[in-house]
């Protein structure tokens, strides 16, 4: 059994063979590997018996939920009205200066991933961004060059 | 005619009250009916934005029949500009977790959940040991109840309780036909009572204090208390807990800054207001005597004279391109043709007159789109390009 398909069986043990389960257990592959790729899908289909197509449907209806490789550290910028007026633009840069990656793209060592994302809810904070789970608010260029040097280690 | 209510702050969301566990108590030796009139009584209306009658959804659930109910507290908070709830469950959890407990109790469910939006992820570890807690006091007092956490993965439509719910069984987060409404059919086809994390807090609230003393905050047909999460160009963001009722004017002389151009009252799917309507324009339910009354999820923008409205507009708009389900017509190539259409009265490509054939799109997506994201784009498209046209264009 691959390592991909006993992470499945026990998210699936955990959460249940059912429809309800799918959610979960694709965020659980996620959490793990970062995003679902077409082998983890089929495997999850199998596991809890529904046709491939409507776990893929499902997954890509989620933007968390990626379909594409990503890095370890995946950082989603907030792009909505108040993170883009207060400076959401220089951020990006500076991120993309740093990691020589555009958005949608991952660094050659698989560390980071880049990415806009909408309102993440912290506006009177703006500009924000997530790092994974992770939450960064009220952002400047010289503050993304800490927060990143300091996940560059990691 | 300018309202002559000035803004006026109250404390009860967020005042800390470490005694849930004599509320939850007191609660369970009322009966379910006394509590129903009780929350009828306050007038207390959905704080998610739709403003549905509170006391009124628990009541139609309350009177079927059903092997199971369900009761589930909306956390998918993804309307731009809008950061209350989260601040609701990361301050005072126990009052969302109370009311969901006293709302089993009424309706006879003991199962709830908490759909928590992906963004928010970093909140699970924390409220799951608050719900421990909680399940722990509940198996005390022997109340059946059981809270469990579902986890979104990043989709604003989401919130929208029908695609709430189809997301929950593990599907795409497409939006149903209504009716059947969730009071009848929701979870899993099961009557369901789907209240917003702010709703529950204030039901806390009106059961610990009693309905006339919310009732006697606000206004007529807008009682209570309400959030705001108030963002842009303030010097003072935040969340503000003020009476419905206000006036725009009240509101921007508090927290604008001197240069306040227009305000966005409600979100992206809210309407903008420029500084000539800030006096007629009230904050509260549909339904007052006077003037305009706004409804809101608790979001307030504020713009002032450097920002350029067709950027806002222009950035509303690729946000409810990529949030559009895509499952009905009007809302999927609407949100598209909006987006490449102000582009192109820009660009100078198109006429100035094809605003108003937008305009008309706009309408049609109200009219026919299924559900409220694509109804609502006509909010804040017309508001802004009726407003402030020649921003579109020059």
């Amino acid at each position: 059994m691959s390592p991909i398909q006993s992470l499945i069986k026990d998210l699936a043990d955990q959460y249940g063979r059912k429809r309800e389960s799918l959610l979960p257990i694709l965020q659980g592959v996620v959490e793990q590997e970062k995003y679902l790729s077409e082998y983890s899908m089929v495997e999850i289909a199998r596991e809890i018996d529904i046709p491939a197509a409507e776990v893929y449907g499902t997954a890509t209806f989620y933007s968390f939920l990626e379909v594409k490789k990503m890095g370890r550290f995946i950082i989603r910028v907030c792009k909505t009205i108040t993170c883009s007026m207060k400076g959401k633009s220089q951020v990006l840069f500076a991120i993309q200066d740093m990691l020589k990656i555009k958005i949608g793209e991952t660094t050659a060592d698989g560390r980071f991933s880049l990415l806009e994302t909408n309102c993440l809810g912290l506006c009177h904070k703006a500009p924000a961004m997530l790092i994974n789970n992770e939450v960064y608010t009220d952002l400047t260029p010289e503050k993304i060059r800490e927060i990143i040097s300091d996940y560059m280690t990691k | 005619m300018a309202t002559t209510y000035q803004l006026k702050r109250a404390d009860f969301v967020f005042k800390n009250e470490n005694d849930w566990e004599q509320v939850l108590s007191s609660i369970i030796r009322r009966s379910p009916q006394e509590l129903i009139n009780e929350l009828i009584s306050s007038e207390l209306k959905g704080r998610g934005g739709a403003g549905f009658p509170t006391g009124l959804k628990w009541k139609i659930t309350s009177e079927l029949k059903a092997d199971q109910k369900y009761v589930i507290c909306n956390a998918d908070e993804g309307e731009p500009g809008t950061f209350k709830d989260r601040e609701i469950l990361q301050r005072v959890p126990y009052k969302v977790l109370t009311a969901m407990a006293a709302c089993g109790y009424v309706i006879g469910s003991n199962e709830g959940y908490i759909y928590l939006r992906g963004e928010y992820k970093f909140l699970e570890p924390e409220l799951l040991k608050v719900i421990d807690e909680f399940e722990y006091f509940c198996k005390e007092i022997n109340l059946d109840f059981k809270v469990k956490i579902f986890m979104g993965s990043g989709a604003y439509i989401c919130g929208e309780e029908t695609a709430l719910f189809e997301s929950m069984e593990g599907k795409r987060g497409e939006p149903r036909n209504k009716p059947p409404y969730p009071s009848t059919f929701g979870y899993m086809g099961k009557p369901t009572v789907i209240n917003n994390v702010e709703t529950l807090a204030h039901a806390f609230t009106i059961f610990k204090y009693g309905a006339k003393k919310f009732y006697d905050l606000g206004v007529q047909y807008s009682r209570g208390t309400k959030l705001f999460s108030v963002s842009g160009d303030t010097p003072k963001p935040g969340i503000y807990e003020l009476e419905l009722g206000m006036s725009l004017q009240d509101f921007v002389y508090e927290f604008g800054d001197g240069d306040t151009k227009a305000v966005q009252v409600g979100g992206a799917s809210g309407f903008l207001v420029p500084r000539k309507k800030f006096a007629d324009t009230a904050i509260g339910y549909q339904g007052k005597l006077t003037g305009i009354s706004l409804p809101t999820g608790g979001s307030m923008m504020l713009f002032n004279s450097s920002r350029s409205m067709f950027n806002v507009l222009d950035n509303y708009l690729e946000f409810f391109r990529e949030e559009s389900c895509g499952q009905c017509t009007p809302c999927r190539v609407g949100c598209q043709q909006l987006l490449i259409g102000i582009k192109a009265v820009k660009r100078g490509e198109r006429p100035a007159t094809y605003l108003d054939k937008l305009l008309r799109l706009t309408e049609t997506m109200q009219y026919t789109a299924k559900c409220g994201l694509g109804q609502s784009v006509a909010n804040s498209f017309s508001s802004i390009v009726e407003n402030f046209r020649e921003e579109m264009i020059y």
